[in-house]
């Protein structure tokens, strides 16, 4: 039985925590076992894009330090595992020994979707979620992981969702971390476009693997009074087991 | 935090004006659809990509023996070549080849690098009248703007807008046809190629076997700007250059399809030296010159060196989240988008010059549909990042203070736990934390257009309680 380690990137934990509760239920019920390595703050991310490396430098010798000992890291979210797959190897360039070690530990850390269907081969959860559904390409799933077929061939296994596309669903939703509130007007714009491509879909729901997608166009689309929720695949892959 | 500037202030300005966005939107779109199309009909375009980056790569890494080789060729096939240091110096060069030459008139083919040289404005304060022929170069010449896409110089222009700028400078009556706004322009223009006695061009690719000088356009002006006119003078930049007509080929696979999707662009001219005894057209006298201009340095710099793969197609553009929305002219400065955004910084440091465009690199999602629509394997997300990195001081909207702050109570998941448990408890919908100081602003800003988020009992805290035995049960 294989053994993960969860990541629960800072954003969930503290925000979305129904998120990494949906994860973790999903991978409990394929047989894996779960370990929550104690002591996750965060990954470094907000600070590697805000240009600050020696202080991500900082905190990714610590988060990696915590999860090494992993069989497999396992996140659900696309940008925190490229944080770790690819920006560690990157802020770690002039120091041989830490590059090494970030990549032996990219290689074993995955996104939920990626973790799910190219490790475990499983793409049927057995869930049940009656609803219209579009699938967000969160840049850093899609673009960044090459992860897009995983998540809809997921999707398209739950009982009772059909799932629709978006006109562009791999375009990004304008979050792009400090880009949000440093260019905030810019960043609108680009999800005002997203928010118009999720309306003229008439989904009734919204999914990404992405947190920080999921908080930006969730919370667009609530300050619209729009009724769409906007969840997370894992929350979507927890319903309706059974049923 | 820096969150103003100039640069914010026009990106905001740009946003906000809704026939732009549209604009802008459409041409996006037509773009995106034009390149997948073009690169589709290769068998295999990934590979095809792949030789063109390498093509680049290996010109890259030999530059200074395929720059001499060029310049043999060039003179053995009876041109001329000049090194410019900087802008200045190739503009000088060209001012005193057309003083040599007598020239009153110049027609002149699309080219970016003498935007970045700023050369009309010298050639006109030499009473030198001076004409842009490409249709978008031409527009924006006239409406005194500068080009706001390295393709599609008057991209942020609708018909309507074009329309009004012809009537006001031609006398020419309001249309919305385009076949026919163009037909004014070929009436206006055919009669300054007429008259011209200097052509000035760029150079898409910069043959060394054969010293020959590649140019790819639509319209034909390039054609007449470089056989009509009795002087042809091209003005190209260093890493315009490869060893061979394959290489040459490699580029050419990709550059036209992923620029405006076509598999060839209606005129591919390869120009090598002057007209020769018993040739019918082409330019009897013609200058070749080699412009740095700081890309020396760039070329030096190990992690910045492959911006100088870019072949100028454009596609990184049309796909930008960033630039789609605010368009070129938001920019300070000759290049914008994602290229641009690269360049522009790294050109102005290696010029040892004042840097407006820091700025550049945080203007961008990190999306990186740049990266993927580049057919030369430019990294740009990788690029940008560096450069955030190397000018965080200035540009960075997470001040030095608080990047150590929070990377501190980072590694103390105590505190972390501590500070978190407070704001659930004080504050859960944020709303005290929107006026505090720093990280306020930034809510506030997030929350113009977002409902806030609420701080929730974390996870981890929830990992206690949940009982490892219920697997297939619901938690």
């Amino acid at each position: 039985m294989p053994t993960v380690d969860l990541f629960i990137p800072c954003l969930v934990d503290q925000f979305l925590p129904e998120v990494a509760e949906a994860c973790a239920n999903v991978l409990t019920r394929l047989g894996v076992t779960l370990r929550l390595p104690s002591g996750q703050t965060c990954c470094g991310q907000p600070v590697y894009k805000a240009g600050r490396f020696p202080e991500a430098r900082d905190i990714a010798r610590r988060h990696l330090a915590l999860f090494e000992g992993a069989e497999a890291v396992v996140a659900p979210s696309g940008s925190c595992v490229h944080m770790m797959r690819h920006g560690y190897p990157e802020l770690f360039e002039g120091e041989p020994g830490m590059r090494e070690r970030a990549r032996a530990l990219g290689q074993r850390t995955y996104e939920f979707c990626e973790y799910l269907v190219d490790v475990l081969g499983v793409s049927d959860v057995h869930a049940n979620y009656v609803a219209r559904a579009v699938y967000h390409d969160s840049c850093q799933v899609g673009r960044s992981l090459g992860v897009k077929a995983q998540p809809r061939a997921l999707l398209d296994a739950v009982g009772g969702l059909t799932r629709v596309e978006l006109e562009f669903p791999e375009d990004c939703c304008g979050f792009g971390g400090p880009f949000a509130v440093q260019h905030a007007a810019v960043s609108e714009a680009i999800l005002e476009d997203k928010i118009d491509d999720i309306l003229s879909s008439r989904a009734d729901i919204v999914v990404t693997a992405e947190p920080s997608c999921l908080l930006n166009i969730r919370g667009g689309l609530q300050k619209l009074k729009a009724k769409q929720p906007v969840l997370h695949i894992a929350q979507v892959l927890d319903s309706g087991v059974g049923a | 935090m820096k969150m103003t500037g100039p640069f914010h202030t026009r990106c905001e300005q740009a946003v906000a004006n809704a026939t732009l966005r549209k604009t802008l939107k459409n041409a996006a779109q037509i773009f995106r659809q034009s390149r997948a199309e073009g690169l589709g009909t290769l068998a295999d375009p990934e590979a095809a990509c792949d030789r063109a980056a390498e093509a680049k790569r290996r010109s890259l890494e030999n530059l200074p023996a395929i720059l001499e080789l060029l310049e043999q060729n060039v003179i053995a096939a009876g041109g001329h070549v000049h090194w410019a240091r900087t802008g200045a110096e190739a503009n000088r060069i060209v001012a005193d080849i057309a003083r040599a030459e007598g020239v009153r008139s110049v027609v002149k083919g699309k080219s970016m690098i003498t935007e970045e040289t700023g050369l009309n404005q010298l050639l006109k304060d030499q009473g030198i009248e001076v004409n842009e022929t490409d249709l978008g170069e031409w527009i924006v010449q006239l409406a005194g703007e500068k080009p706001s896409h390295i393709v599609a110089p008057a991209l942020h222009k609708n018909r309507h807008e074009v329309s009004q700028l012809f009537h006001e400078h031609l006398g020419e009556p309001i249309t919305d046809d385009i076949p026919t706004l163009t037909l004014m322009a070929r009436r206006a223009l055919r009669e300054k190629f007429l008259v011209a006695e200097m052509g000035i061009t760029g150079a898409n690719i910069l043959v060394a076997e054969t010293g020959s000088v590649l140019l790819i356009e639509n319209e034909g002006n390039i054609r007449m700007s470089t056989t009509l006119p009795r002087v042809h003078v091209a003005v190209a930049s260093l890493e315009k250059a490869v060893q061979t007509l394959e290489d040459a080929a490699a580029i050419l696979a990709v550059l036209p399809r992923s620029c405006t999707g076509q598999v060839l662009s209606s005129y591919t001219t390869v120009i090598t030296g002057p007209r020769r005894a018993g040739e019918r057209d082409g330019a009897q006298v013609f200058h070749l010159v080699l412009l740095d201009n700081g890309r020396s340095r760039i070329l030096a710099d190990p992690e910045m060196r492959s911006i100088l793969h870019c072949i100028r197609c454009g596609a990184c553009f049309n796909f930008c989240p960033a630039y789609t929305r605010v368009g070129g002219l938001a920019y300070p400065g000759t290049y914008s988008g994602p290229m641009g955004s690269i360049l522009a910084p790294l050109l102005a440091e290696a010029q040892g010059k004042a840097n407006p465009f820091a700025a550049f690199p945080y203007f961008c999602t990190t999306c990186g549909a740049c990266r993927d629509a580049c057919p030369v394997r430019i990294d740009h997300p990788r690029l940008l990042m560096k450069l955030r990195a190397r000018h965080a001081d200035t540009e960075s909207p997470l001040p030095a203070l608080a990047a150590a702050a929070f990377a501190r109570l980072s590694a103390s998941p105590r505190t972390w736990k501590m500070a978190a448990g407070v704001a659930r408890t004080l504050d859960p919908e944020l709303k005290l934390a929107c006026r505090m100081p720093g990280i306020g602003k930034a809510l506030s800003l997030w929350a113009r257009k977002r409902r806030l988020p609420r701080l929730k009992q974390p996870f981890a805290a929830r990992w206690a309680d949940r009982s490892q035995t219920q697997p297939g049960g619901r938690a």
